[in-house]
């Protein structure tokens, strides 16, 4: 199906079956003392769980092709990217977001160094890589080597801009459109953009 | 590893400051994994928690925030993502006076006889 | 503001939003933001006054110096207003 991006086919975490943690224990109680103290309810606390659960690199990917396709959504999604977001019907919750333009001559990058700041209300959560140690520190140090370890060599020519998110503003990578791709659908173009390539870590798919 | 910032500080100053472990930009550090997980449901649960309680203005992002780089400069390796999530979910609950140390250990002592895997303990 | 600014070069104990490797840094202002609650009240539950926030741009020269990967190569990251002053 053309708009599952998912990149990687991943295990999941050890779940319902495995023995018991102090921390998982935690969570149960912390959740039944929010609801018993009224702050919260089980149906509250399932629709936020569902409402993340539908935000995936999907989303992101029709923005991008919509951007590709629509010159005026471009010029207001690079202005305002939190309103160009709501316009498409996506419900980004608070966050404020800026989208970086990909062009000839330069490369966008989007990193967190002090904890992992992601645009998940659009894309969903990050990648376990986004969140380790080595791509936090060595992005901001080397990003030329990070990104060939994503398989994208950079020529000496090209501008890497990194994009540390530091406070109140989240990122996400307007790549460029694929050559070759005048005939393609919005749709058609949006199964192109991959969530690597709206971090900056990777570009979109050729097309064929 | 000794992130003290040598240089910025005169050497008279005997305690010079310490680059918390949560800074780590320009660190040395080696290639980047790349494996993934799904997540389990109890981290989706964290998540959400945390989204509500922010929302509500119970406390901020930057509460979470504060009360993981105040977690010890190993917490980084011996606990996971989420892990550093609720402990620090539920040291902000505290301080906003939701609930109390005592109300918490009670709980999760009546938790963790319901059962011994997550699927029991939950209910 | 003016448009070359320096990362004031603190290092208090506490949350702060301001990355170390830019303390001390000059950058170019690209683009005002906010104002959002200043992050250094609200991590502690207190009520928070509103900062400009700013975009500022660095080179990896900047950054680094000679020792950077590609010194011309640009890195940007929001620091709030406390946190920098006039660098001309």
């Amino acid at each position: 199906m053309p708009h599952d991006h998912h990149d990687h086919h991943t295990p999941p975490r050890p779940d319902n079956d495995e023995p018991l943690t102090y921390w998982q224990t935690m969570e149960i109680a912390v959740r039944e003392l929010l609801v018993e103290k009224g702050v919260t309810t089980p149906e509250e606390i399932a629709g936020a769980i569902d409402r993340m659960d539908a935000r995936s690199p999907t989303d992101g990917a029709r923005v991008i092709a919509r951007a590709w396709t629509d010159p005026d959504f471009k010029v207001r999604l690079l202005t305002d990217a939190s309103a160009a977001c709501r316009e498409m019907g996506f419900d980004i919750g608070p966050m404020h977001l800026i989208a970086l333009e990909n062009r000839p001559g330069l490369h966008n990058v989007v990193v967190c160094t002090l904890c992992s700041c992601y645009p998940r209300y659009l894309i969903g959560p990050p990648p376990d890589w986004y969140k380790t140690r080595a791509y936090r520190s060595r992005t901001v140090r080397e990003p030329r080597s990070v990104l060939a370890e994503f398989g994208l060599t950079l020529p000496e020519g090209i501008e890497l801009r990194v994009h540390d998110s530091t406070a109140d503003m989240r990122y996400i990578v307007l790549p460029e459109r694929p050559a070759g791709t005048d005939d393609m659908t919005e749709d058609a173009l949006a199964a192109l953009v991959t969530r690597d390539s709206m971090i900056g870590t990777g570009l979109p798919r050729q097309p064929g | 590893m000794d992130t003290r910032r040598a240089g910025t500080y005169p050497a008279a100053m005997s305690n010079p400051p310490i680059k918390s472990w949560h800074d780590m930009g320009g660190d040395i550090a080696g290639p980047v994994p790349k494996d993934d997980h799904d997540f389990a449901l109890w981290e989706k649960r964290v998540d959400a928690l945390l989204v509500l309680c922010a929302g509500k203005g119970i406390f901020t992002v930057d509460g979470l925030r504060r009360a993981i780089e105040d977690l010890p400069p190993d917490a980084f390796e011996t606990m996971t993502y989420y892990e550093r999530w609720i402990s620090s979910v539920n040291r902000n609950l505290i301080e906003a006076g939701i609930y109390s140390p005592a109300d918490l250990a009670l709980r999760m002592e009546k938790i963790s006889a319901r059962g011994a895997s997550y699927g029991e303990a939950a209910q | 503001m003016t448009s070359r600014v320096r990362v004031r070069n603190w290092h208090p104990p506490g949350h702060i939003r301001t990355p170390a490797y830019l303390r001390g840094k000059t950058g170019t202002i690209e683009r005002k933001l906010g104002p959002f609650p200043n992050p250094e009240q609200g991590a502690y539950g207190l009520a928070a006054k509103n900062l400009a926030l700013y975009r500022v741009r660095f080179t990896m020269r900047d950054i680094w110096g000679d020792t950077a990967e590609a010194p011309g190569d640009t890195l940007e990251a929001e620091i709030y207003a406390h946190w920098l002053e006039p660098a001309d």
